[in-house]
């Protein structure tokens, strides 16, 4: 342990490889001391695992309607009760963990690239280019999110896949702002001038030399984005547009408990906060990450 | 903006005041009108995408060719794409939204109905935001790592992580079903709706000019809890900005400056670094403000407020693609007025930008 502590934390260290995971291993120690961050790592990994080993976790099939125990309160049986075509509400919760995890990462997944290529490309180029790609950049910014969300929901129709698209097609503008903001600074570098000296291409400059450079600044700021993420996806469930019954999706849980809310709290109360700390656990660790990976 | 301070002589940028102020106003009016065009463009392509049929929406199931085809050529929609918008652009100019299938009323004067109702739930959570979120942003910032602080930030934290729609729920549980505080879901009893003649709409305006008191107070405590509720992410997010940039201002070398003049400490932060941390407070204020109209669309579905926000859900569930799109217009439409006129007002406000 204390030889691969000393073999981390060496001022002088003998390969590429070593310096890197004494700074990654730096950058933990400064997190590590961050008592929220680790509040919000402990959430994440948690959402994590529930999502992986749901049926492990989960008490009841979240499915499989029981309409003699309809809105039973919190009992041994069922944890957090059950709504009201009977299904257990804490299964339901621990599987739509599933749905939620899914929709952020194919959120991310979709966004950061595409945000960071159309960033690159305007900061590389500039000119024109920059200024038609930042137009299209700020056009979809000055758009409020829900809103451009629920009118492309309703354009494509409602369900999962078209939730993700909406979602994606709001989400990639602060990526491509950041990458532009990065790529301006590295444009006029040697190694870029070097690369272009040995005849590559734009294309290959912009993806092979540009874009990593803006990468960490976009994990940053998809980390603090999750939790948007997450809150976009449970209002357009809320709305009946995310994810379709029966799937268990946190926001249209709490939709269909909102009838009986006054004498059957806990239907709507629980998915509700299911979502809440999630997006709590997101912002603590992007908070956190943000602080360690980008000193601005 | 970054080379201009530090390389050239300070007489150039005086010099070029003039012309510059032109040339500012000149971008931001051709950014502005850029923008909006982008967003007819979207809102337009995001119209032809619809897979409801248009024409079929109009004349119905049982039409006979040759209706569909003359509904289609009054609807434009025979013509090339670049004309369609054209025209849709002509139309939107003049406040022609086409009709909505629902209401049956032509989109603009419905949107002109329920605006007043949103705008009077914004305004009033954005007072309070502003209220409660500068004086605690300004004390987390003065008294940094104490209580105040830590609270500030973890009011500000829940404000970002809790869904809207929820919070909206539980707090009419409540202050509603179990406190007994406040007025249910709706804008107005039962008992009082339709009593007041409307002036402007806004129904404790109406009321309290009309003398109407107990419809004033009625309204108000429907109108409490929805507002207070887009309050607190107003609220939220203005703190956590007020702290960040009073942060900012407690550094600079002018306080230290004060300080050493004997001025009190009150004085100091009120007076000297409030007031610097001003401009892009503004900015901050009115895009929260925007943003509340973008969360009005959850909060009116919950508390039944028949504003602009459960216009475009209704619209949306109706599969009424007119008021969608047009209530998308006029918000979309308003974040960039607002965004223009934060510009202008920050530009007031610090002499600096200038």
């Amino acid at each position: 342990m204390t030889a691969l502590r000393a073999y981390l934390l060496t001022d002088d260290a003998q390969s590429r490889m070593q310096s890197r995971l004494g700074q990654a291993y730096r950058r933990w120690l400064v997190l590590r001391g961050n008592p929220l961050a680790m509040v919000g790592l402990f959430i994440v990994i948690t959402l994590l695992l529930v999502a992986a080993f749901a049926p492990l976790v989960a008490t009841h099939d979240p499915i499989e309607q029981n309409l003699a125990h309809r809105l039973q309160p919190m009992s041994a049986e069922y944890w957090l009760g059950t709504d009201a075509l009977g299904r257990d509400i804490f299964s339901r919760i621990v599987y739509g963990s599933r749905v939620t995890l899914f929709i952020v990462l194919a959120v991310v997944v979709t966004v950061g690239p595409v945000g960071l290529l159309i960033g690159a490309t305007a900061g590389y180029f500039g000119g024109w280019v920059d200024t038609l790609l930042m137009r299209i950049t700020d056009v979809f910014l000055a758009f409020p999110r829900l809103i451009l969300a629920l009118a492309l929901v309703s354009a494509l129709g409602s369900g999962l896949e078209n939730a993700i698209l909406a979602i994606a097609l709001t989400a990639w503008p602060p990526y491509a702002r950041v990458a532009r903001a990065e790529t301006m600074v590295v444009r006029k570098s040697d190694y870029i001038a070097a690369a272009r000296m040995q005849g590559a291409s734009a294309f290959r400059i912009i993806l092979g030399h540009v874009t990593p450079m803006c990468v960490p600044s976009a994990i940053v700021r998809s980390a603090l984005d999750m939790a948007g993420i997450i809150l976009t996806a449970a209002g357009l469930g809320f709305l009946g547009l995310g994810a379709q019954p029966p799937l268990p999706e946190w926001g249209a849980m709490v939709a269909t408990g909102r009838e009986q809310v006054f004498d059957q709290w806990w239907v709507a109360a629980f998915p509700g906060l299911a979502i809440c700390i999630c997006a709590l656990g997101f912002n603590l660790l992007g908070d956190g990450l943000r602080d360690v990976l980008d000193a601005r | 903006m970054i080379t201009s301070g530090k390389d050239s002589p300070k007489g150039g940028v005086s010099l070029r005041r003039f012309g510059s102020i032109g040339q500012v106003v000149a971008r931001e009016t051709s950014t502005i009108l850029a923008t909006f065009l982008g967003l007819l463009i979207v809102t337009f392509l995001i119209g032809r995408v619809v897979p409801i049929d248009a024409v079929l929406a109009v004349v119905g199931e049982n039409a006979s060719a040759e209706v569909y085809n003359n509904a289609k050529v009054e609807l434009g929609l025979d013509k090339p794409l670049l004309t369609q918008f054209g025209i849709y652009l002509v139309k939107i100019l003049q406040g022609d939204f086409g009709v909505s299938n629902l209401t049956g009323n032509p989109v603009f004067s419905d949107i002109a109905t329920v605006f007043p109702a949103t705008l009077e739930l914004a305004t009033l959570g954005t007072l309070i935001g502003v209220l409660i979120g500068i004086p605690t942003g300004v004390a987390a910032a003065v008294y940094r790592g104490k209580w105040i602080d830590h609270l500030a930030r973890v009011v500000g934290l829940f404000g970002y992580s809790v869904p809207v729609f929820w919070l909206g729920l539980m707090g009419l549980l409540l202050f509603y079903a179990k406190l007994g505080w406040v007025e249910g879901p709706g804008r107005q009893s039962v008992a009082y709706a339709d009593l007041l003649s409307p002036v402007t709409g806004v129904i404790l305006l109406d009321a309290a000019v009309q003398g109407e008191w107990e419809i004033f107070w009625d309204a108000f405590y429907h109108l409490i809890l929805p507002a207070t509720l887009l309050g607190f992410f107003s609220l939220a997010y203005i703190s956590r900005m007020t702290r960040s940039f009073m942060l900012t201002e407690l550094q600079q070398q002018y306080v230290t400056t004060a300080r050493v003049k004997g001025l009190s400490e009150g004085r100091i932060i009120w007076r000297h670094a409030l007031r610097n941390a001003v401009a892009p407070l503004v900015a901050v204020i009115a895009l929260s403000y925007a943003s509340l109209l973008e969360g009005s669309v959850l909060t009116e579905t919950i508390f039944a407020w028949p504003g602009l926000g459960r216009y475009i859900t209704n619209s949306l569930l109706n599969a009424d693609m007119n008021a969608v799109l047009g209530g998308t217009v006029v918000i979309g439409a308003i974040f960039i007025g607002v965004n223009l006129l934060s510009d202008i007002a920050g530009r007031l406000f610090d002499p600096r930008t200038r």
